[in-house]
């Protein structure tokens, strides 16, 4: 019997994330930890690195909040709906630097493939990971740790990106035990290698589940708890993203973000009566209303089962 | 037959889904192209696969997808992988015909800026950037584009290269792709809101088609260099009854993507 990992979002913060980490809270589209990313704002870090391969809107309210001074990415965009207006303000000069506006966020910029092949070579203990992206582009000048290297086998050149190892790694799934062995279904980003690549891990659930649910199906099994250090059990902790078969995206909020964001105190007025007001994510879900939130249900579509088999 | 009033994005769309005939396997961007795809897939290219970079393998959206990761591409689809495999086995491996991409900018060679206007360290305009184009550039075997034209978007300089195109010119082009490796053979069509573009045998971008309605002037006005004509310059057949159903009652029918 292990030790149960179970802790409030407020404490597993509190504990495993510290000023100045490098912070990677993953999930592509699917499976956000706004949850998260709110409390990390409430406690008020201060000087993290957030890497992501889509900052989403997600790191739009944590750099708006003034948690990072670095953003690591691939893509930078509030996804079928437009832009991050706090992270270009803070990018561009004609908006950040001078007097009264905000300190420029310092960005490191890969591609997709580099950001996913950065995560690998992190969990796998490599120096790089090689891919043949980046050729006869503007990326290397760019982004100097993208780097040309030739086959050692004389077959041509590819191109290196380092190794990524957050300090923090901060997964949202479906379900997890006590312990931390986690399953998610959907989208699965590159969530497990991020996990792997980490120091640290933190899991997010809609669901805490006996150890003998997963084991009834451990192909589901994306983490074990080996390397998990707290489990945090929050419902809808990934509204406005969603929870394939739980909830869906709620695409009002993306639409509604892209007024919201364009505008400096706007946003922070946000921020004030959305996560600093607001003393959790029950808080959150209450203020958002069940009404809302059921709209959000999807209908059921379960997987026909298979049989494991049994082998005394 | 045409099928009446259409706009300048169902027309891009048409245009684009006609192309895809006999491609088997597309690289699915979320927008114009997911619609452009969907309507192939009721028309000219029963049979073509849908791959979506969040990792999607076969998707058969039920509705149109919100973003590239909708729930509605994962139910139902022969496949959910993670991103590695996505773009390891799938992309980089070789198995995509087509990918779709846009930009903010695209050169006569095709080579796209989906970056940054202005300078790297001091944009101007801070675009979102790869995401998944500059690798989908690299394997895809061939390259739809498909973006609006104006003088700001077709220029004769790009300010940053996010993905390449035919570098700077067919003859480069086709030695570095061989030398190098890559499998992707590069660019073959760009469709706008005002025509049809393919590449000829020096690499640059030549008009075929100008959609109904649509003069040459017009479209010089919105390039930044003296673009080349095909000599048997055509008119894009117009939107027919059918594909304006499918879009508007199947595939878009909110007009989030096509009014």
């Amino acid at each position: 019997m292990s030790t149960s990992k179970v802790a409030t979002m407020h404490d597993a913060i509190a504990e495993v994330v510290r000023d100045g980490d490098t912070v990677a809270i993953e999930g592509f589209t699917h499976l956000i930890s706004f949850a998260a990313g709110h409390e990390i704002i409430r406690q008020r870090k201060r000087d993290l690195t957030l890497a992501r391969l889509t900052p989403d809107l997600i790191y739009d309210q944590m750099i708006a909040a003034g948690v990072a001074r670095k953003l690591i990415f691939s893509w930078l965009g509030n996804p079928g709906v437009g832009g991050l207006g706090a992270i270009r303000r803070r990018i561009e000069p004609a908006t950040s630097g001078g007097a009264g506006q905000p300190s420029r966020l310092e960005i490191e910029e890969y591609s997709h493939f580099g950001m996913v092949g950065r995560y690998t070579a992190g969990a796998a203990n490599l120096p790089f990971y090689p891919i043949r992206s980046y050729f006869e582009t503007d990326m290397p000048a760019a982004n100097p740790l993208i780097r040309e290297i030739e086959s050692p086998y004389g077959d041509g050149k590819v191109y290196a990106v380092p190794p990524l190892k957050p300090d923090v790694t901060i997964v949202h799934a479906q379900r997890a035990d006590a312990s931390g062995n986690t399953q998610i279904w959907g989208l699965l980003g590159c969530q497990k290698e991020a996990a792997f690549a980490a120091e640290r891990v933190i899991v997010v659930v809609e669901e805490l589940v006996d150890e003998a649910v997963i084991r009834a199906d451990p192909n589901r099994t994306i983490l074990p708890g080996l390397i998990v250090d707290a489990v945090v059990v929050e419902p809808f902790g990934a509204h406005p993203s969603y929870v394939q078969g739980a909830y869906d995206r709620d695409n009002r909020f993306y639409m509604d973000w892209d007024a919201i964001t364009k505008d400096e105190d706007t946003l922070q007025a946000w921020l004030g009566e959305w996560v600093y007001g607001l003393a959790d994510r029950a808080a959150y879900a209450e203020k958002l209303g069940a009404e809302r939130i059921e709209r959000l249900r999807p209908g059921p579509a379960p997987s026909g089962s298979v049989d494991y088999g049994s082998y005394r | 037959m045409s099928g009446g009033a259409f706009s300048q994005s169902e027309m891009m769309i048409v245009a684009a889904a006609r192309e895809l005939a006999g491609q088997r396997v597309c690289f699915v961007g979320v927008g114009l192209p997911n619609i452009a795809v969907n309507l192939a897939q009721r028309t000219v290219a029963p049979e073509i696969e849908l791959v979506y970079e969040s990792g999607v393998f076969g998707a058969r959206p039920a509705r149109l997808p919100l973003s590239i990761g909708d729930p509605t591409i994962v139910s139902g689809a022969t496949a959910v992988t993670s991103m590695y495999e996505l773009f390891s086995f799938y992309l980089q491996g070789g198995l995509i015909d087509v990918g779709f991409l846009g930009a903010a900018q695209i050169d006569r060679f095709g080579n796209l800026n989906s970056t940054v206007i202005g300078d790297y360290d001091a944009p101007a305009t801070r675009l979102p950037g790869s995401g998944g184009a500059c690798e989908i550039a690299i394997n895809a075997r061939q390259v739809f584009v498909i973006m609006r034209q104006s003088k700001r978007s077709f220029v004769e300089k790009i300010d940053f290269r996010t993905s390449p195109g035919n570098l700077g010119g067919a003859e480069q082009s086709e030695r570095i792709r061989r030398e190098q490796g890559w499998l992707g053979r590069g660019p073959s069509l760009v469709v706008t809101d005002l025509g049809v573009w393919h590449f000829g045998e020096d690499g640059e971008m030549q008009v075929d088609s100008l959609h109904p309605g649509v003069t040459l002037d017009q479209l010089r006005d919105t390039v930044g260099w003296e673009p080349k004509v095909a000599p048997s310059l055509a008119t894009t057949p117009a939107a027919t009854a059918e594909e304006l159903r499918l879009i508007r009652e199947e595939l878009d029918p909110g007009g989030a993507y096509t009014r």
